[in-house]
């Protein structure tokens, strides 16, 4: 193991450094505690200039209660929910069957196919902005949390397709031989033998893009507009000019957008870690 | 599954030559409809000069010769890009760097990293309202505060032409370094014992163990490192709109966000023009596309 375990150093150092753990957190995490200090201030402390010292009262009910019952929070997090969702479950779907195919068949154009879905996974989204606004608008689905769905789902096929077929390939490819010579029809392998396989990997996706569209913010301002269809990270921003300056109702609301990925990833750490190293560090 | 050969249908004989392609279509059909198509489209748009509405009309390379003849929003965009590539790629030394530091198997240790990657979990919009906040001017941003026990400052840093990208860039390093951090330590977690022990027999120490014996074993963790933090560096979008909106005087643009100012800002939707900045951008994401993807490939031919 490296760096030398703390438990074979000196004394000093193990103490020193049980010390110095807690404090380079609290620098590491200092933007953050800021913001939930805001969010717990009554709106006079602002006034008053007192922006770091201690809150004169504690008004976190007050604050949330209002970002949930005085602002259209609520109905942007439910739009968020109801894109992100169906994401996730359209890019499992279809990209649990490019795994499949790209993963077990050898065919011609396949490492073609492959890398086309890398490639287009990193490209800028600028240079799709233009023309997949016009197809939106064209379907009729500007504005629509279907119309982000579509994107969305066609978009992560491309990272959800690398991630997949790596994960199958890695499988043990004489499970699959064995159904073939018992006659098993190759859909029937991929629902009965490699499905069932790939829960993890599955799981880890589920998370991860989970995060991914949540946290989305380029597309939601270009393919939507306003609170019937926009997901919360486009409407923190006019949350924020409905309470321009009220930086005690912005923290508090900046933490409510920010919560649902970071439950997420409290909840499934082990599967979100998994997804984020690409299978490729084990 | 006793039918003879002659009374199987085409599918069932074809059906191993058949079946991937059937189980692509989807996903081939939804791809190349929502990505690859529109990168043509892109290309066509950028020779022409397009509201976006009406008659789209051909000025062929026009676009491209006033982007490169002396725009001055396009040359403080660039050189901006750039300074995101270098200055975002500290962030994987940072997360070496605090990778090595929580390595360890104290009390608590996996609260402490899941604590530490907590930024990158958060949207880049709340990351960047929450950097806003603390820089803000005077003693208003904790910033200013911290910096003022110490006797320097206060500085406004979103509101100096100079410093300004630096600070957003500072805080897109805090999300991108956690995910660094994060591969490093998975990485770490994969290095061979026995090799760490006979290196240490061998006297190796400190720096010298971490340069010879340790990053070479993490090379996987290193390269996809690499290749998220370049991509992330290039894609800065979210930051820019929340903490500047381009400002001030422009000098926080970079080429995405010069592009969507151009396409789709109240002041007219200038749609070739932005094309051909997005043309532009995608040339320079190409040339590591092409890198990552002829690494990928090697390593391809090495598992066969």
């Amino acid at each position: 193991m490296f760096p030398t375990p703390i438990e074979k150093t000196s004394r000093t150092w193990q103490i020193s450094y049980q010390v110095m753990l807690p404090i380079v957190l609290i620098i590491w995490l200092l933007p953050l505690i800021a913001v939930a200090i805001f969010s717990i201030k009554p709106d006079g402390d602002f006034v008053e200039g007192n922006f770091w010292g201690i809150p004169s009262s504690f008004e976190g009910f007050t604050n949330y209660g209002k970002v949930f019952f005085e602002s259209d929070m609520p109905r942007y997090l439910l739009n968020s929910v109801m894109i992100t969702v169906p994401t996730v479950i359209g890019c499992i779907i279809l990209s649990s069957m490019t795994g499949f195919a790209l993963g077990i068949y050898r065919f011609r154009g396949n490492l073609l196919i492959f890398f086309m879905f890398i490639a287009g996974n990193f490209v800028p989204f600028q240079i799709l902005m233009v023309p997949v606004r016009d197809l939106t608008l064209g379907l009729g689905l500007y504005d629509t949390k279907l119309g982000l769905i579509l994107f969305h789902v066609a978009f992560q096929t491309g990272f959800c397709t690398l991630f997949m077929r790596n994960f199958i390939r890695a499988l043990p490819f004489p499970l699959i031989e064995a159904a073939r010579v018992e006659g098993v029809a190759e859909w029937r392998i991929f629902v009965f033998v490699v499905l069932p396989l790939m829960k993890p990997a599955l799981a880890a996706l589920a998370v991860l893009i989970f995060t991914f569209i949540w946290n989305d913010y380029f597309w939601a301002i270009v393919l939507t507009q306003g609170p019937d269809a926009q997901p919360v990270t486009a409407g923190i921003t006019s949350f924020n000019s409905q309470f321009r300056a009220a930086y005690h109702l912005m923290s508090a609301g900046s933490i409510v957008a920010a919560l649902p990925p970071v439950a997420m990833f409290f909840l499934m750490q082990k599967h979100f870690i998994a997804g984020l190293t690409l299978g490729a560090v084990k | 599954m006793s039918a003879s050969v002659e009374n199987r249908s085409w599918y069932k004989r074809n059906e191993i030559a058949v079946t991937p392609w059937l189980f692509l279509l989807p996903g081939i059909a939804f791809f190349a409809l929502y990505v690859i198509i529109p990168i043509f489209q892109s290309f066509w748009i950028s020779f022409h000069e397009w509201d976006g509405l009406g008659e789209k009309t051909w000025v062929g390379l026009g676009n491209y010769e006033r982007l490169l003849g002396g725009d001055r929003k396009f040359e403080v965009s660039f050189w901006n890009n750039v300074k995101w590539l270098v200055l975002y790629l500290l962030a994987i030394p940072m997360g070496l760097f605090i990778s090595l530091l929580l390595n360890q198997t104290v009390r608590g240790i996996r609260l402490y990293k899941s604590l530490f990657f907590f930024p990158f979990v958060i949207s880049q919009v709340v990351v960047g309202l929450v950097f806003s906040w603390f820089y803000l001017p005077g003693d208003q941003g904790l910033l200013n505060v911290v910096l003022g026990t110490i006797g320097l400052g206060p500085y406004n840093i979103l509101g100096q032409p100079g410093s300004a990208t630096y600070g957003i860039i500072a805080a897109g390093l805090w999300p991108q370094t956690a995910y660094c951090m994060i591969l490093y330590l998975t990485g770490l977690n994969a290095v061979d014992p026995e090799q760490v022990e006979a290196a240490r027999l061998d006297g190796a120490k400190g720096h010298k163990m971490l340069w010879y014996v340790i990053i070479p074993q993490l090379k996987p963790a290193t390269f996809i490192a690499f290749v998220v933090t370049i991509i992330g560096a290039l894609r800065s979008f979210d930051f820019i709109a929340v903490m500047t909106n381009g400002g001030p005087f422009g000098s926080t643009r970079v080429l995405s966000f010069y592009m969507f100012e151009e396409s789709l800002s109240e002041f007219g939707f200038r749609m070739g023009y932005g094309a051909a900045i997005a043309v532009v951008l995608f040339f320079i994401m190409l040339f590591f596309i092409t890198y990552f993807l002829w690494s990928m490939y090697q390593d391809e031919k090495g598992a066969r």
